[in-house]
This record gives C-alpha cells, sequence and structure tokens, in this order.
C-alpha cells in the first residue's frame, strides 16, 4: 500500500514537474532559442570521488544527466545537440580508464536503437563526429550502424564526438580540400575547340608537330585514350603523333609520347569526351593547382562538423573555462557558458540560465550573421 | 594583431647564452600593403641581454598571491569594450574609447615585461573590424601607427619584438587556417610535401603564429563581459584557459590582470588527461 501511494506520489510530482517545466519552456520560447547546443560533460570522474562512489559510477550518473539534458533540449526545440564524449587525447589515459569508458560508450550506443530510447521518441538522428579508425571494431561497427538506422530521422540530430580533436578534424579538411581541388581541375575546364577544329597547342601551330605539351584527341575510342592525371608537362615533342584528318577538321594525335624526360613524371590525366566525341583541349596551365584558389568554404565544406549548423551555445560543465580542442573552428562567434556544477550536477536551470543568455546576446549574433 | 616578444627577466641572474647580435632591422614579416605603413616591425634577437645590455634595474617583484613558478609564458588579449566605454561616459565618437584603450595596452605591456611573461599578443584588428563605420576605422589604423612609432624606442629600450600577424592588418583564425592550407598546397604541388604528410605538425607551422616561441597562448582574457572568441586565434586556443573579464578594455588594469592571473594559477591543465590526485 505504502509502495503504491509512495509510486503514485512520485508518478504525480513528475506530472507537475513535466508540465511546470513546459510553462518555462512556453515562456522562453516568446523569445529566440538556440538552434544547436554543445556539451563539454566535464566532471564525471570529480562527482563519483565527491559521492564516493565506486569506479566508473561518475561516468554513468553522467550519461544519465546527458539524456536528461536531450529530453529538455528537443523540448525546448532545439534542433541540434553536439557532446564531447571522447577525445583522441583521451586515449593517452589509463588503458583500463580507456576500456571502461569504451564498454561503457559501446553499451549506451546499443542502447539508443532500443525501442524505448530516446532517439525513436524524438526522431533524432544520430551521427558520430570524429576520426571513427581511431575506434575498436565493435565500437566503429556499432556506431555505423546507428548512423544508418537514425538516417531517416528528421526531427532532431544528435552529434557525438568520439575519437575527435578539432585538430585533427581541420587537418583531415585541408587534406581533402587539397586533393579535392586537385581532382576538381582534372578534367581540364577549358575548352579550345572551335567548330571542331583545334587551332593551336600552347601557341604553336598545330602543324608544326611540335612542342606539343598536351594531348588533342579526337574521334578517338573511348577505350583508346589513356587517362592520365598529369603532375608536370613538357614541353617537348611529342612523338609517334598522328595527323587524322576527319570531316570536322580536328587532328588528333596519339596520346603521351614524346623524347622528354619529364613523361615520366606524367601519372595520368583524365580527359573528357565531350558529346560529340571531341576531347577538350587542355592547356598547360589549366592542370597546375592554383593553391590561392582554396578558401574557408573549402575547408568548411570537409569537415566532420558539416552535417550540422555551427553551435549557438557552449556548455562546458565544472568551470573550466577553455575549450579541450572541441569544435574550435565551429565556436568562433558562440556564446560560451561554464557553470561550476559539475556535469552529473547539471539541472535544468542550468541549461534555462544558458538560454536566458543566448537571448541576452542575441541581437549581436544576429548583427554577426548578416554581416557575413 | 600584435605579438610582443619581451626578454626573459633577470631577477635569477639567468643569463641565456649569448647570441650573436643581430643589428637593429625594420622588416616587415608580411608584404604592407598602403593601408599600414612600413614602419611597424622591430625585429631583434629575442634571448636576453648581455651584460652590456642589462637595464640595470631590478625586475618587479610578483604582487601577493601570485606565484613565479605558474606564470603563463604567452597571454593574448581581445581588448573588447573601448566604444561602449566612450559610449558610457558620453562621449560621441569612439575614438576616445580607442585612445583609453591604448593606455591601458602600454600599461599592459610594462606589466609583462615586469612580471616575466614572454608573448603577449593582442587582438588589434580583425576581419570583422572593417564593418564598422569608416571614421572609426581610420581612427583606429592611426592609433596603431602612433602608438607604435611613440613607443618604438620603448621596445627598442627593453628588448621587446613586435610581430604583426595577419593579412596587412587585420587577422582572423580561420583565414590563418587558410593561408596555412595554401602554403601547404602550394609545397605539395613544388613537391616538397607529399599529401599524406600533412598532419597537425606541419599545418602549425605554417599558421602565422610560428614567429613566436611560443605560439599557443596559455592564457587568454578577454574584456566587456563578452563570452566569447570571435574568430581570433583558432587552432593557437585549443587548451588555452579562458578569463572572460567584466571590465571593459580601457578600464582593465593593474588589479584586473592580476585577478586573471590569480584565476589562471588555480587551474590545472590537464590536455585531455587526468588531474593530477
Amino acid at each position: 500500500m505504502g509502495t503504491l501511494c509512495g509510486s503514485r506520489l512520485s508518478e504525480l510530482f513528475g506530472s507537475l514537474g513535466s508540465f511546470f517545466r513546459k510553462c518555462m519552456f512556453c515562456i522562453l520560447s516568446m523569445g529566440p532559442i538556440p538552434n544547436h547546443f554543445a556539451f563539454i560533460m566535464d566532471g564525471n570522474r570529480r562527482y563519483g570521488k565527491k559521492e564516493k562512489m565506486e569506479e566508473g559510477a561518475g561516468h554513468r550518473a553522467g550519461f544519465s544527466v546527458l539524456m536528461s539534458m536531450l529530453k529538455y533540449c528537443y523540448e525546448l526545440g532545439v534542433t541540434h545537440v553536439t557532446i564531447y564524449a571522447f577525445s583522441i587525447e583521451n586515449f593517452k589515459r589509463k588503458p583500463d580508464e580507456v576500456q571502461n569508458l569504451m564498454d561503457l560508450i559501446l553499451e549506451k550506443i546499443d542502447g539508443l536503437l532500443k525501442e524505448e530510447s530516446l532517439v525513436n521518441k524524438y526522431g533524432i538522428r544520430v551521427y558520430f563526429i570524429g576520426n571513427l579508425k581511431l575506434l575498436s571494431e565493435p565500437v566503429r561497427v556499432a556506431s555505423e550502424k546507428v548512423m544508418k538506422a537514425t538516417a531517416n530521422n528528421t526531427k532532431c540530430v544528435l552529434l557525438i564526438c568520439i575519437a575527435y580533436t578539432s585538430c585533427d578534424e581541420i587537418v583531415q579538411a585541408v587534406h581533402e580540400s587539397c586533393k579535392n581541388k586537385w581532382e576538381e581541375i582534372q578534367p581540364c575546364n577549358s575548352h579550345k575547340s572551335c567548330n571542331g577544329r583545334i587551332e593551336e597547342v600552347d601557341g604553336k601551330n598545330i602543324d608544326d608537330g611540335i612542342g606539343h605539351s598536351v594531348q588533342e584527341l579526337s574521334g578517338v575510342q573511348a577505350n583508346d585514350l589513356r587517362a592520365t592525371r598529369a603532375s608536370t608537362f613538357c614541353n617537348d615533342v611529342a612523338q609517334g603523333v598522328e595527323s587524322t584528318d576527319n570531316g570536322s577538321g580536328v587532328v588528333g594525335h596519339d596520346a603521351v609520347h614524346g623524347s622528354c624526360d619529364k613523361w615520366g613524371e606524367v601519372q595520368s590525366l583524365e580527359a573528357s569526351i565531350t558529346g560529340d566525341g571531341v576531347i577538350p583541349y587542355v592547356k598547360r596551365e589549366k592542370l597546375a593547382v592554383n593553391p590561392s584558389i582554396l578558401k574557408v568554404v573549402d575547408i568548411e565544406r570537409h569537415m566532420y562538423m558539416s552535417v550540422a549548423p555551427n553551435p549557438d551555445v557552449l556548455i562546458r560543465s565544472s568551470g573550466e573555462t577553455r575549450l579541450s580542442n572541441f569544435l574550435l573552428w565551429q565556436t568562433s562567434n558562440c556564446l560560451l557558458y561554464s557553470p561550476n556544477a559539475l556535469w552529473p550536477d547539471m539541472r535544468l536551470w542550468h541549461l534555462v540560465w544558458a538560454v536566458l543568455d543566448f537571448q541576452r546576446n542575441h541581437s549581436y549574433f544576429e548583427k554577426k550573421r548578416k554581416q557575413f | 594583431m600584435q605579438s610582443l616578444n619581451f626578454p626573459p627577466p633577470i631577477y635569477n641572474n639567468y643569463i641565456p647564452t649569448p647570441q650573436k647580435a643581430n643589428p637593429f632591422l625594420f622588416r616587415n614579416r608580411r608584404d604592407q600593403t598602403h593601408r599600414f605603413p612600413p614602419l611597424l616591425l622591430a625585429a631583434k634577437h629575442d634571448l636576453a641581454l648581455n651584460d652590456d645590455e642589462d637595464t640595470g634595474g631590478a625586475v618587479a617583484p610578483l604582487p601577493e598571491g601570485l606565484r613565479r613558478e605558474v606564470m603563463p609564458r604567452h597571454v593574448a588579449v581581445i581588448m573588447d569594450g573601448n566604444a561602449r566605454w566612450a559610449r558610457q561616459r558620453g562621449f560621441l565618437e569612439a575614438s576616445a574609447g580607442h585612445e583609453a584603450g591604448g593606455r591601458s595596452l602600454r600599461e599592459l605591456v610594462e606589466l609583462c615585461c615586469e612580471w616575466g611573461i614572454r608573448i603577449l599578443t593582442v587582438f588589434a584588428f580583425s576581419y570583422d573590424n572593417w564593418t564598422r563605420p569608416k571614421v572609426e576605422v581610420v581612427f583606429l589604423i592611426r592609433l596603431f601607427e602612433k602608438m607604435l612609432r611613440s613607443e618604438l624606442d620603448n621596445f627598442m629600450r627593453n628588448g621587446i619584438r613586435v610581430s604583426t600577424i595577419g593579412d596587412s592588418s587585420s587577422y582572423s583564425g580561420k583565414y590563418d587556417v587558410v593561408q596555412a592550407c595554401r602554403n601547404i598546397a602550394q609545397k605539395v604541388k613544388d613537391g616538397a610535401v607529399q599529401m599524406e604528410d600533412i598532419d597537425e605538425s606541419l599545418l602549425e607551422q605554417e599558421l602565422e603564429t610560428n614567429c613566436a616561441q611560443y605560439p599557443c597562448p596559455d592564457l587568454l582574457i578577454r574584456t566587456s563581459g563578452e563570452h566569447r572568441i570571435s574568430n581570433f586565434l583558432l587552432w593557437q586556443l585549443a587548451y588555452t584557459e579562458l578569463f572572460f573579464a567584466e571590465a571593459l578594455w580601457p578600464d582593465f588594469g593593474k588589479a584586473e590582470f592580476i585577478e586573471a592571473l590569480a584565476s589562471y594559477q588555480q587551474r590545472q591543465r590537464r590536455y585531455g588527461g587526468r588531474r593530477r590526485s
């Protein structure tokens, strides 16, 4: 009887709490609500020590608080939440601690797919952000499974940064940008042919037969083409050139022969064939990468976090005010909030305070957005 | 963005291995445009002082509560709040605030010199600031010029090296990464570097802040109560301790600086590792 009463009271308080929370969120929603919250969940271990818990219990308590925070965010209308689950630097911790964390992470990742999970309740799409190759196979496989299973969810997004540091993200984005720009230049974007006739090559008369630094091909079957991606060209004679004067008047040449010893450096060049079978004329200078064409957007496009807008508010618990290699690129104009509470001590009112702070600064942020 | 390198203090009679003295050079680190005259940089070797150059004066002891062994080597400052300061005092133009801000900067430079902080990086002007009213922008640029010219003797006397970082006068953390990316792409194109060699240390070498001995600030101070980075540095702030001061920049003085340093000294920097128990 007592137990029944207790559980009914608990339900009642729960419902009341939920009701008041919804009222509060209604009031908050009269002002602008952040689209994207990011959390650095610091202080789990300290909490465990403070509460004299066993090893790992602090992290489990932290996980419960995370679930509550996610629930509050999505109820409030926040569409994106990013959490810093595990940094690449954390791999340097003691192996048994790393293993315990990975076991907990794996357990919770599997839990995301359960029927009653938050993911299904709120229609959350989950991304795992980071250098996933660094993860053990079970964790990586589980992450990929969750990403695939939630790919069609559209209501909100949860980004879990795991095996992540901002520096690593930037380096891989730089790497991909360079590679991408290189590949964009090939095939060539220059078309010198006019009415199917190529007049000259590198300023020299086509009948010259000398000084061809590129291939011109026409009426050549695709399987006769040798795709090449050139890193250098030379100006020397292209030997073995054949002239064919077909009806269109375009000259065809054999490919990639020459006396120049630089031919050996030619790796490959992809030539594209236009609809009428004319292969565009490839100018030497077009194939050289011009580094100045790299822009901010090129790098941003290749960031792991390009799947989401930049965070509006970054909350780091436990009173530490540093970014710890988290979202350095994405938080350039983000509001930073660092309450003293350890992560498992975080409560709804911390989130409410962050929202109020965001609303207070909102006009500044809007001005910044409009400028750029 | 300006970065100032200070010689190490001589309070403990530390005289480093004497280096061949370079003549004083007026050298631009980057190609200066018409917007910023060439007389900006005085480069001198930034290790100290042999006996002949000894300033002769004892370096000031640290204020009470600050410990020398945990002083930051590199402090960065976002000098925010000049315009607000001017508005609060009834000035119509922000220029009065900027001039007062200049005085605060002068004081901060002196304190860094006295207390052994090796590098001070100040966020003088960002790409974002070009959107301010033209009158204010022109005033700011002229103020920088005037300050640097007037302080040149002081810098020379105290062995302070000034570096200007950024594209002529403006800087942004993202742009720094992009220009580093372009440099790397150029090196890949030239065959000096392979694509697979691109890593964190290569990128770091190409950033504008590689001119400094300690390119990553230990402490970043932002004044005027704003809690954001505003694209000032980026890569370099990965593990920097952040301190947000409520005071507006012209009101940021010795007491406020001590508070920031005290806060820094209480923190335990873990770099992703564990706290020392």
